[in-house]
């Protein structure tokens, strides 16, 4: 089945400065008893964005029209915790194509891969670079270039090169999909079972 | 060159490998629950596939249960549905599922270790972050997202990157009051919430192999904690002990044909690691933390660390982590009041941490300002706590002993911590709202939430141990 694609995106971006996001905090439990994919993107971030009234908290960067754009740029640590897929579907569904960080929790890396929301991993150095120019300027934006692996603040033309693993990277460019994938060789699998037995 | 523990179960599940790609991995049992499992049935559905292996999946509902009058209908309707939702689908599907009222029902990680499902060389994932619990065994497990459930349920294999192998070595004796809680909490605040990302650690050293399974799956579970994809132990008699007799351990035959590949489950003399930790546990305290990642621990006689001592760039996030738990830098939490005190989960949810509290307690009260949930981690656990009077210790100390499920440890049952309260707690993520929107949650070992649920306040256990050394 053939899952969102992702190849090349320029577009402003919305800066949330914190270190160790952990996937409690971008899609709290008590949101998880739906049985579909979609509609999480309501409650991506929950309990910072409102508060227990429902409110919307105006200090929360995801309430200040100041910020918009389909890259969320986070700290360090982005998605650690629970292994919940929920977190990828919610930031997608909130309208985020890619996520930006010096450092991804690798469950999570995988869940956004496998959900075409493609996470940028970056130095220290960039990501600061990347908060300092977007508080200069909210409407900073940045360059992901999927098929170079490059990423660009443009306004000052700083660059720079992200991995990603070439077959992960040939999926989100063409939609491919883990299960077609594994199911073309099904064969393997059961030659690889019948010599174990 | 010898090979890791963890290099000879991954090689002897790879299906196929190519340059450039994952690897493709067979799993040996697949774990789910009624959380991470409905859109993936739902994938199958739209593909119009069966389960491909439906005897090596096994479910359970855990997350979303009550843990009082389990025998009544769930009150909350989402939650009613999800789990009916895990029955309709278990059904369909042909999958075994261990549902509320039955006898071997529980969180998902105190169960298939005690049914003898988890055992020493298996691949084991579960959609479920916790599952590097079952590494105690000498089993490859890990926690998967849902892409990753229905991948599993499809083809019983899994596209993997094989991660880089970590070694963490305890050595020495643990001193009296420190239990196998406090060496996963003192682990991670040295190491940091990340500072495994990237690898799959094995723990060893004498002070791990002196611990009972229930300790080493206490440690492996919060493997996580640090960022790392799981945690093993390589198994010996202990963990041969444990396993022998049990419902689906292998018997006769099997057992010993088992046995002879389970002796070839150790890292080499001359393995090479990616990288390797060594602690010494005459160090270690009993731990509590006071932060909102699991990184941020202390020794219960410690103050918390003040913010000048923070990487700059991280001081931001750690003044808010301060604000939100209401504490101040520089100080003790020793002597802090709580409100609650949680004793569950897959950390810290069997029958040798219920004995554990059980012995404390008995004779002693609870404070007023106190209110204390004992959850066990599965339906055996708290049979087995019944059968050696162990509920009766707890009435007698002033708190019950509920029925089984993941409870307060995430906020989304009917167990939730209030806003603003401080609850110390035996389960393993100290996130903001983790146990209920805008709660506090200070992680700890049973035997120090025990203590604090006596005295109404953080205390150091040890103050109130009896001698000879209880642990
Ligand atoms: S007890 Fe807590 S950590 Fe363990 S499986 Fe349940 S929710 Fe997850």
């Amino acid at each position: 089945m053939a899952t969102k694609t992702f190849q090349y995106i320029q577009s402003s971006i919305v800066p949330l400065s914190v270190e160790n996001i952990d996937t409690d905090q971008i899609i709290p439990a008590r949101f998880l008893k739906a049985t579909t994919r979609d509609g999480f993107g309501d409650n991506l971030f929950r309990d910072w964005r409102y508060d227990a009234n429902n409110q919307p908290k105006v200090d929360f960067v995801l309430n200040d029209p100041t910020y918009s754009g389909k890259i969320l740029v986070a700290g360090k640590n982005f998605g650690c915790g629970s292994s919940r897929e929920h977190a990828a579907w919610a930031i997608s569904d909130a309208g985020f194509d890619v996520v930006v960080s010096s450092f991804f929790a690798d469950i999570f890396k995988g869940n956004a891969l496998n959900n075409g929301l493609l996470p940028v991993q970056v130095s220290d150095t960039f990501l600061k670079s990347i908060f300092d120019e977007v508080y200069k300027n909210p409407k900073t934006e940045l360059e992901v270039d999927l098929e170079k692996q490059t990423i660009t603040i443009l306004a000052t033309g700083q660059q720079e090169k992200f991995e990603i693993n070439a077959y992960k990277k040939a999926c989100l460019i063409n939609g491919y999909d883990d299960i077609d994938y594994i199911l073309s060789q099904k064969e393997q699998i059961e030659v690889f079972e019948k010599a174990r037995n | 060159m010898g090979k890791t523990l963890f290099d000879k179960i991954w090689d002897a599940h790879v299906v196929s490998s190519k340059e450039g790609f994952p690897d493709m991995l067979y799993i040996d049992t697949h774990f789910i629950h009624e959380v991470t499992s409905p859109q993936a049935f739902d994938g199958l559905r739209k593909r119009g596939i069966p389960v491909f292996r439906p005897k090596q999946t096994v479910a359970t509902a855990d997350h979303n249960v009550p843990t009082i009058n389990q025998h009544l209908p769930i009150k909350e309707e989402l939650s009613r549905y999800q789990v009916d939702m895990l029955t309709k689908n278990c059904k369909e599907f042909g999958v075994e599922l261990y549902g509320l009222g039955h006898p071997f029902q529980g969180i998902v990680h105190v169960i298939g270790p005690e049914l003898g499902i988890t055992l020493p060389g298996k691949t084991i994932v579960c959609g479920d972050s916790h599952t590097s619990t079952h590494g105690a065994f000498g089993t490859i497990a890990f926690g998967i997202g849902t892409s990753q459930v229905e991948q599993v349920l499809a083809t019983q294999c899994l596209l993997q990157s094989r991660p880089k192998r970590m070694k963490i070595e305890v050595n020495g004796k643990l001193k009296k009051g420190v239990t196998a809680k406090d060496i996963i909490l003192y682990i991670i605040s040295k190491i940091s919430a990340a500072g495994g990302t990237g690898y799959f650690v094995e723990y060893a050293g004498d002070t791990i192999r002196s611990l009972s399974m229930e300790g080493r799956m206490t440690i492996c579970n919060m493997s996580i904690e640090m960022g790392a994809r799981g945690g093993l132990i390589a198994p010996d008699e202990t963990t041969l002990n444990y396993i022998k007799g049990r419902e689906f351990a292998p018997k006769g035959e099997a057992w010993n044909k088992a046995l002879a590949y389970w002796k070839t489950l150790y890292s080499d003399e001359d393995a090479i690691f990616d990288k390797v930790l060594k602690f010494d546990a005459a160090d270690i305290e009993p731990m509590i933390t006071y932060g909102t990642n699991p990184g941020m621990g202390i020794g219960i006689t410690q103050k918390i660390p003040a913010i000048a001592n923070i990487v700059p760039n991280e001081q931001l996030s750690y003044k808010k982590a301060l604000d939100y738990m209401g504490l101040e830098e520089n100080t003790l939490l020793m002597d802090k009041p709580i409100d609650y005190v949680f004793i569950g989960s897959c950390t810290n949810s069997r029958i040798e941490d219920l004995r554990q509290v059980a012995e404390f307690v008995k004779g002693k009260q609870k404070a007023n300002n106190v209110t204390v949930w004992i959850v066990p981690g599965s339906k055996q656990v708290q049979q087995q706590a019944i059968r050696e009077g162990l509920d009766k210790i707890f009435e007698a100390a002033g708190f019950a002993l509920r029925e089984p499920g993941c409870s307060a440890c995430l906020g989304m049952n009917e167990d939730k911590i209030p806003a603003g309260k401080y609850c110390v707690s035996t389960s393993n993520r100290n996130f903001e709202g983790r146990q209920g929107p805008n709660s506090r949650t200070f992680l700890a070992s049973p035997l120090t939430a025990a203590a604090a649920a006596v005295t109404g306040r953080v205390t150091d256990v040890r103050e109130l141990l009896a001698e000879p050394e209880l642990v």
